[in-house]
């Protein structure tokens, strides 16, 4: 393979991925509020074509419609640099991201994988680290109490639960020997759902501490402190208006999406069957390519699923209970974690 | 390809680390390292330590500089006043700076023990051996006891950093007081 095409294919994957992101972004917005309809027994978005499936393109249309309100006593660069830094950072991180079988495609070509790293994991977690200075930088430069308040609560709480996450990951990455993410999921391989990491490698802890931090680091529900509406107004997007407004929203929902990967990818076998060979295999090409792009997508969209059904069900943590849960809770149990698993594969 | 990219990036790593001491406000100053910290991963990718790099960007880009921004917003440092400096200070020190890194320079290209890394190479000749072994290898068999050193000082760092933050807790007479006013 050529420079040229190298450069030409990278380019159309980069372009089919980030649509699809954005869209995928754009309806579990309307995934999110359809459900929480439900969950306080209401219907949610209904006006807009069927189901009211058109209301992220018209929400779109209007948040780019708006007047774009900048306050006099902000300070410009960062504010304006705020915004794309945190939406950049929610997109590159997809990057690294296998969501499809691997061996597909014209000649050494991967077709359903932008990059395939080999620290890959470690990239994710180097931009997720990135996109905290969006946040941090939007509160700052906003020059308003309120959004300094919930810059300086999400700075504290992402850097507090980052550790938990890093480590609740040591026990997958001890288990497969490779932080490169193809190899930890063709690990979990070989039979099906008995073999994924969260049943048959007994990474359930790990699993459960992921959750706790990822919904932490995302800043969702029940830890929702740096835009507690009660409390902040906003929160750090107080001072936002219009796209740049609608740019932290997606940046938010973009992470959620890439957590849901990630989660998906170490812990439920990413783009495997989870029947293993129970139904035999197939030796078509469009069923070898198109059904692992369903099984990924299916355990991205159950992961979804359970992120706003938790912010349905649970109330707002208090901030002091968030601290002590992360530092005295959440990574004690990762450090024993490690331990046990590292034990696990010594002794055997 | 590669020569580019080392152009490009030793360009915008320099440009952070003089932007970094030209700056007055304290949060650009701070932003500026971070795209040294960046751009300086970027080299090490070309070098072919991607372990490494990553390492770089989540330790220093993404947790000390992080607390370096959040100190910076929580104290509200504001913008610094401008001085150039006394006159024997610019006419000594610049040429001085050029000196010393003249020395520096030369000792590292002549220090025989270094080898020479060239950018495309990565670190480890073998096929399906990645750097993270090779590394943990080091660390763990020629480099164990200051490994282990290293981890007790850390040890040592955070123990002072929580007995210069504790509160005084042997006199709760005292403290009541205290909240009291």
């Amino acid at each position: 393979m050529t420079i040229l095409q190298f450069f030409l294919w990278s380019l159309l994957k980069v372009a089919v991925v980030t649509v699809v992101m954005l869209l995928g972004v754009a309806y579990t917005v309307l995934l999110e509020r359809k459900l929480v309809g439900r969950i306080q027994n209401r219907w949610g978005p209904s006006r807009v074509g069927p189901f009211g499936l058109l209301q992220p393109l018209v929400d779109g249309a209007k948040s780019f419609l708006k007047e774009d309100i900048i306050p006099t006593g902000v300070y410009r660069p960062l504010y304006l640099l705020a915004p794309i830094l945190a939406l950049g950072c929610a997109l590159i991180s997809i990057g690294v991201v296998p969501f499809g079988a691997p061996n597909i495609g014209p000649g050494p070509l991967d077709l359903f994988e932008i990059a395939n790293v080999n620290v890959g994991l470690l990239v994710i977690l180097g931009v997720t680290s990135i996109g905290v200075y969006g946040i941090a930088l939007a509160g700052w430069s906003s020059n308003n109490k309120y959004s300094l308040l919930g810059a300086l609560r999400s700075s504290a709480q992402l850097v507090s639960y980052e550790l938990a996450l890093g480590l609740s990951l040591v026990g997958v990455v001890l288990r497969a020997g490779s932080l490169n993410l193809r190899v930890i999921v063709e690990q979990q391989a070989t039979n099906g759902m008995l073999s994924w990491n969260l049943f048959g490698g007994m990474q359930f802890v790990a699993f459960f501490i992921y959750l706790m931090a990822a919904y932490a680091e995302t800043n969702r529900s029940p830890f929702d402190l740096p835009e507690a509406e009660s409390e902040l107004t906003g929160g750090y997007h107080t001072e936002y208006s219009s796209m740049k407004f609608a740019m932290f929203f997606m940046a938010e929902y973009g992470n959620m999406i890439t957590v849901g990967c990630v989660a998906t990818l170490l812990f439920l076998g990413g783009w495997t069957n989870p029947f293993g060979n129970l139904f035999g295999t197939s030796n078509n090409i469009l069923v070898r390519a198109l059904f692992p792009l369903f099984w990924f997508v299916l355990k991205v969209f159950s992961f979804l699923f359970l992120y706003v059904w938790v912010r349905g069900t649970l109330p707002r943590f208090r901030y002091d209970q968030l601290m002590n849960y992360g530092w005295r809770w959440l990574m004690p149990l990762a450090i024993l974690n490690i331990v046990a698993t590292s034990l696990w594969l010594a002794y055997r | 390809m590669h020569l580019i990219l080392f152009l490009v990036f030793a360009g915008f790593c320099l440009g952070g680390a003089i932007n970094l001491l030209i700056q007055s406000h304290p949060i650009n100053s701070a932003l500026s390292l971070i795209v040294v910290m960046v751009s300086l991963a970027v080299l090490y990718l070309l070098l072919g330590a991607e372990f490494l790099a990553a390492a770089q960007v989540i330790v220093y880009a993404g947790a000390i500089m992080v607390l370096f921004t959040f100190v910076v917003m929580l104290l509200n440092a504001g913008r610094e006043a401008r001085t150039m400096g006394s006159r024997a200070a610019r006419s000594i020190g610049f040429p001085a700076v050029v000196a010393i890194l003249a020395v520096i320079a030369t000792v590292i290209l002549h220090a025989q023990s270094l080898g020479v890394a060239r950018l495309s190479d990565g670190l480890t000749n073998v096929p399906g051996q990645t750097n993270i072994e090779l590394l943990s290898t080091v660390l763990f068999t020629k480099l164990l006891l200051p490994f282990e050193v290293t981890s007790v000082l850390i040890l040592i760092a955070i123990l002072g950093a929580v007995a210069l933050a504790r509160h005084d807790d042997t006199d709760p007479q005292g403290s009541a007081e205290r909240t009291d006013k």
